[in-house]
């Protein structure tokens, strides 16, 4: 590619985005409603300055930053919009984020080549990305005011959205946006130099754009959209997976006042009201009559004992170095482990919802898209469109931890689905009840992990894993990851670890159940970092060694995971593992989506057995930290997510039914049961990765550490309070 | 359908719904107000605490026909010396993530700082414990409750 082309693409990029940003492809009722535009204000002034798809400077200085990825908690509106901030030495109190909207191209994800948000890669994928659109904003503004001022440009210094001259001539960015407009933009603008910037990796430089529009309640969500003529959806869903509609009888859904209309559509009945309560009660009216040929029947007990046969017999292999059968019948002492884990629900506490209105030759679809493109093609597959006659707008998401990206796009095309059973003029809201959510399947998979470890001269010779799950990918779009009969997702954490054992072997049975399975925050190291770090555990101690001490043994191949090991010891002030006053601690170490963190877990027994967690230390390694404190809040978010799971998670099928449907009976961590948490970060120059998920494994396996040295012994079926909710 | 005159944030709304319309619906569908959030439906996450004469209860739980006249507070009327420590302590703290329990959060917190002004972990735990947050930004609403505190006796 050419310069040339370079300049001529850049510029349609331009065109392409001066539509959106001044709204002309959105109606403007959606516009004022977007999550953006309410929350986020971008001010009278905006759009007078467009650099390219990611920045727009308004008359009134406002930075605004378009964010390619989903904000559901993570922290994305915040962390890219410093990276632009950073290379414009723009004003921080004048700097304002919304969703980009759906545009492959525009804003793929490079981890994917798609839109789309996940494995804790939205500030890996868009570092330098954003970065440079910064700085071609900064050099733009900078050659207007050198043109303005007769100056050349490499004379002018920017501070805090401030030109400035040694002549005393000043200016605000927004002085200059339109001028700057009428520039060339730069292919390849310089980036800083990390020894000059003032607010990537310093603590609390800035503060998370959406705090204040989420104390107030002002933000909006998808749930929280309202169009006049807008219906409220719900669908009856069948009881157990694989089910179909049979019949239906809806003269009493009809009866209910409210209720507009009801009809079938490929995932069950729909009923269309106004507003939620008409259409719940109507749902509730409704007389549906299953055909459930082909639904999944097993429980999950059932299925248990099945996944523990095939534990027995090794599957395919995933990774394998030496002769780990040889060297087990070589060791002094063999040490088995099976570790069983149960289906869990993300439970987001905004349930499923998106908004749709569809006039028959254009739509426009609002809801907390994880996979923009995925959603997007999806929704104009349904409706006979083509996808530039969809409109996709990502909405602020009240979380989501996996569920609002499917690798089946189920829930773009129930929203589809809806309004074109409906017909066309009729806006439909669909909502998913807390009961839909968890009894909803998409569930992280049922595992069972089987080990066994060799051990000799007090060292661990030998480690063998057989693991027994469904797979999230096979039969998805992301099919083509599988390797060899593998899917990574499945393995990840096991396959390979941190420790340098010489006869090593790690191999899959990958199961067939009627339950749709999903990511969930952490994917597999949900249950191979439990089971690992578990397992390491118990040899260490069955060979006399310290859990900290022995680990760094054995991680001589490992600098970075050795690294937060060595920090959280000290931050713990860790000499041992105790119990000391009644207090145990336990340990564990776990490297996800390129991050590096370790936990140290003071657990003592309630009354009962049960763990009572007082404190967590932990000591993460993410590369440059681009913003300190919401990395510290990733951390203690998710080490709450990951405890309240370990204790409490679970989605027991009852021949095929999910038996949990609420909070009441999917127990989930509250204010009195969240531990103390210290968090240290470690300095780094290396490119900075995901903090979203990596913090949730680690936190399992060091409670359960700890309780073995409290005498409760390492629970090896989460989860650990079983039957309390 | 019935007609209702709820008194919300000092207003008079008419609302014309079935009696067991829960209050949450009433607001958010009827009247939109959309602060108040729908969690679960059954008052086992507390995201849509309002305030029924000045006290801290479920609107997802509330038949609207129960309410009569008494004052419903949202978050969109919350207003007061309590209110304005907890929101601001919530924005330094940067307490949310997703946010989406927050309302509900702010409001349990507000309730328990007009009740009890200095509250200790104990008083924490009791009145903020019935509020799920899936993010588990716990710590942070801890320390933030704190902080109000500490403006408020200050």
């Amino acid at each position: 590619m050419t310069a040339h082309d370079l300049k001529l693409s850049r510029r349609e990029t331009l065109r392409g985005m001066a539509g959106l940003v001044i709204g002309v492809a959105l109606p403007l009722p959606a516009l004022a409603q977007s999550g953006a535009a309410r929350a986020f204000q971008p001010g009278s002034g905006s759009a007078a300055f467009v650099p390219n798809a990611f920045v727009r400077v308004g008359a009134d200085d406002t930075v605004t930053v378009l964010i390619k990825h989903i904000e559901f908690g993570q922290g994305p509106f915040t962390g890219l919009s410093t990276l632009v901030a950073e290379e414009m030495d723009a004003d921080w109190s004048k700097v304002r984020a919304e969703h980009a909207p759906a545009n492959a191209e525009l804003y793929k994800n490079f981890a994917f080549g798609a839109q789309g948000t996940g494995g804790s890669t939205a500030m890996a994928n868009s570092y330098e990305q954003m970065r440079k659109a910064g700085a071609a904003a900064r050099a733009m503004l900078v050659q207007a005011a050198a043109q303005a001022w007769g100056v050349p440009a490499s004379e002018i210094t920017v501070e805090q959205g401030v030109l400035r001259h040694a002549s005393g001539r000043q200016g605000r960015f927004g002085e200059f946006a339109e001028a700057a407009s009428r520039l060339p933009v730069p292919a390849d603008p310089p980036l800083k130099d990390p020894s000059r910037f003032r607010l990537i990796g310093r603590d609390r430089a800035v503060s998370r754009l959406d705090s204040a529009a989420k104390s107030n309640g002002t933000a909006q969500f998808t749930i929280d959209i309202r169009e006049p003529e807008m219906l409220t959806v719900l669908v009856a869903r069948p009881p157990r997976f694989g089910a179909k509609v049979a019949s239906f009888d809806d003269k009493a859904t009809r009866a209910v006042p409210g209720v507009v209309d009801v009809k079938p559509i490929s995932s069950g009945v729909a009923v269309y009201a106004n507003g939620f309560w008409p259409a719940r009660k109507g749902r509730e009216a409704l007389r549906v009559t299953w055909d459930e040929a082909g639904a999944e029947r097993r429980s999950s007990d059932q299925l248990i004992a099945e996944y523990r046969a095939l534990a027995r017999r090794p599957g395919v292999v995933a990774s394998a170095h030496g002769d780990v059968e040889a060297a087990l019948a070589r060791a002094e002492r063999v040490i088995e482990a099976e570790f069983v884990f149960p289906y869990l629900a993300h439970a987001p506490m905004e349930p499923l919802d998106g908004f749709l209105r569809w006039d028959g030759a254009t739509a426009v679809a609002r809801l907390g898209s994880q996979l923009q493109t995925g959603d997007h093609m999806t929704i104009a597959k349904i409706l006979g469109l083509t996808p530039d006659k969809v409109e996709l707008q990502t909405m602020l998401a009240g979380g989501s931890f996996g569920r609002r990206a499917q690798q089946t796009m189920h829930f773009a095309a129930e929203l589809a689905g809806s309004a074109k059973a409906i017909g066309p003029g009729r806006p439909v809201k669909l909502v998913w009840t807390r009961e839909d959510d968890i009894r909803g399947g998409y569930y992280r998979s049922l595992f069972v992990h089987r080990f066994r470890g060799g051990l000799r001269d007090g060292k661990v010779t030998a480690w063998a894993s057989t693991s027994v799950g469904q797979s999230i990918l096979g039969g998805s779009p992301f099919e083509a990851m599988i390797k060899n009969g593998i899917d990574p997702t499945s393995v990840e954490g096991a396959n390979e670890l941190p420790y340098a054992i010489a006869d090593f072997r790690c191999d899959l049975h990958t199961t067939q159940v009627g339950v749709p399975v999903l990511w969930w925050r952490s994917v597999g190291h949900t249950h191979t970092g439990y089971a690992v770090e578990c397992f390491v555990d118990e040899l260490l101690q069955a060979t006399g060694q310290d859990p900290v001490a022995g680990r760094l043994a054995m991680m001589s191949n490992a600098p970075r995971a050795a690294g937060v090991l060595r920090a959280v010891a000290q931050l713990a002030g860790w000499s041992g593992p105790g119990p000391v006053n009644g207090r145990a601690r336990g340990v564990a170490v776990v490297e996800s989506f390129d991050s590096f963190i370790a936990e140290i877990a003071e657990v003592s027994a309630e009354r009962g057995g049960e763990p009572r967690v007082h404190k967590v230390w932990c000591a993460v390694d993410c590369g440059v930290p681009v913003n300190p404190d919401v990395i510290r809040a990733q951390m203690e978010g998710g080490i709450g997510f990951g405890l309240g799971h370990a204790l409490f998670g679970e989605i027991a099928l009852d021949e095929g039914r999910p038996v949990p449907a609420n909070f009441d009976t999917y127990r989930s961590l509250r204010i009195h049961e969240m531990p103390e948490v210290e968090v240290t970060i470690l300095p780094s120059t290396e490119k900075p990765t995901g903090v979203g998920e990596p913090g949730v494994p680690p936190i399992g396996p060091a409670v359960a550490n700890a309780m073995a040295r409290l005498g409760l012994g390492r629970p090896r079926q989460l989860p650990i309070v079983r039957g309390t909710a | 359908m019935a007609n209702y005159d709820i008194n919300v944030n000092g207003r008079i709304h008419s609302v014309d719904v079935e009696p067991d319309t829960p209050l949450l619906w009433v607001l958010r569908d009827a009247i939109g107000l959309t602060g108040t959030k729908f969690g679960c439906g059954i008052a086992q996450c507390g995201a849509c605490t309002v305030f029924l004469d000045g006290r801290p209860l479920r609107s997802c739980s509330l038949p609207v026909a129960s309410i009569g006249t008494a004052q419903v507070t949202t978050i969109e009327g919350l207003s007061g010396r309590e209110a304005e420590a907890v929101q601001r302590a919530w924005v330094t703290r940067d307490v949310p993530q997703c946010g989406y329990c927050q309302s509900g959060q702010v409001m349990s917190a507000v309730a328990l700082l007009r009740k009890t002004p200095k509250p200790d972990d104990r008083d924490i735990d009791l009145a903020m414990n019935g509020n799920i947050c899936r993010c588990a930004t716990y710590v942070r609403i801890r320390a933030a409750i704190k902080d109000a505190a500490v403006t408020l006796g200050g």
